[in-house]
């Protein structure tokens, strides 16, 4: 539906709609934050004017159909492959800034092996990793990610650590590998992190085309759906129980990335 | 006059109410009883004149509802 609505002549844009995403409706539930990081790496990739050049690689996920909601160029990956398929695309078409967008089964489940070597072997990929604590997709079963003691549906009386082990703390991990420069944990939970996660997916993009190495960007996200909570609710609840698991801040960042200047 | 203004795109919103929370001057609410295409709740602007600009709305939201606008800021000159 389209609405005309006059404008008066001494207004100007403050905000509209980002070229690189395609004007279709998300399949997202209310007050998910993939809708609001979609359009962080949006705005991003229009600021830097990277549109005609950039290819992205879908995960397995709730963000499966993320290519049809962005105006540039998108592949599949198999689940958790994006790093293995984004190397390809890398190292073949060295020009194109490539980015994987990734959740945690994605990334921190089953597919670790190939973010570390990813990351280890220094690619000059960008991969903006969303952490939520929990499947979304299937029905909110216990993640690598999920907290102790959450309740999930597959761990009914909270996920015992005995039984079940830690919380896998990726960024950490990955600022272990000599061939990452940037890697740094954020979240979209407000609007002061918000403006701080796209500084960093900046940063990270940056990193990429000025040739430097691995750049990550874990985001600490929700799932109200299958948290069971109210879209603010669960943001505010990530704010006070996630953020103790998983700190926020730079875990790596080389002085070449740190010399970048994201305005 | 209002130093601001947002067209809201209403089919797009899904009621997740982040804005409403977010919104400083707390002009913004879901509408009692009007649905869209979509079947929700959608968004809507009480008081337009007290609208600032300062696209917090947009921010947050995850579908890109809204178009924000702030009057120009008319330079003085020296």
């Amino acid at each position: 539906m389209s609405v005309t609505v006059n404008i008066p002549a001494d207004m100007e844009v403050v905000y509209e709609y980002p070229r690189s995403m395609n004007k279709v409706y998300t399949h997202y539930c209310p007050g998910c934050p993939h809708g609001i990081l979609h359009r962080l790496i949006a705005e991003v990739i229009d600021e830097l004017g990277i549109q005609d050049r950039c290819i992205g690689v879908a995960p397995v996920g709730c963000s499966v159909l993320i290519y049809k909601y962005f105006n540039v160029d998108f592949v599949e990956a198999a689940h958790g492959r994006a790093p293995a398929m984004a190397t390809g695309i890398k190292r073949t078409n060295p020009d194109k800034i490539v980015f994987t967008y990734q959740g945690d089964g994605d990334m921190a489940a089953i597919g670790t092996a190939e973010a570390i070597h990813a990351a280890n072997r220094g690619e000059r990929l960008t991969t903006v990793f969303v952490n939520n604590a929990i499947y979304g997709m299937t029905g909110g079963q216990m993640a690598p990610t999920t907290l102790p003691g959450m309740v999930t549906t597959s761990t009914p009386m909270g996920r015992d650590v005995r039984l079940a082990g830690y919380p896998v703390p990726m960024s950490e991990i990955l600022a272990q590998t000599k061939g990452a420069v940037y890697i740094t944990r954020q979240m979209a939970l407000d609007l002061p992190s918000i403006v701080k996660t796209k500084k960093a997916i900046k940063r990270a993009f940056m990193a990429q085309m000025a040739d430097l190495g691995y750049s990550s960007v874990e985001v600490l996200s929700t799932c109200n759906t299958n948290w069971n909570m109210s879209p603010w609710d669960s943001m505010v609840w990530a704010k006070e129980h996630m953020v103790p698991t998983f700190p926020l801040g730079d875990f790596k960042m080389t002085d070449e990335v740190r010399a970048l200047k994201v305005r | 006059m209002a130093k601001g203004m947002v067209v809201i795109d209403v089919d797009r919103c899904k009621g997740c109410g982040l804005c409403v929370q977010v919104c400083p001057v707390g002009i913004l609410q879901l509408s009692p009883d009007a649905f869209n295409a979509k079947g929700y709740h959608p968004v809507m602007v009480t008081e337009m004149e007290k609208c600032t600009g300062c696209a917090s709305c947009a921010r947050i939201c995850p579908d890109v509802v809204f178009t924000v606008y702030r009057k120009k800021r008319v330079r003085k000159s020296a």
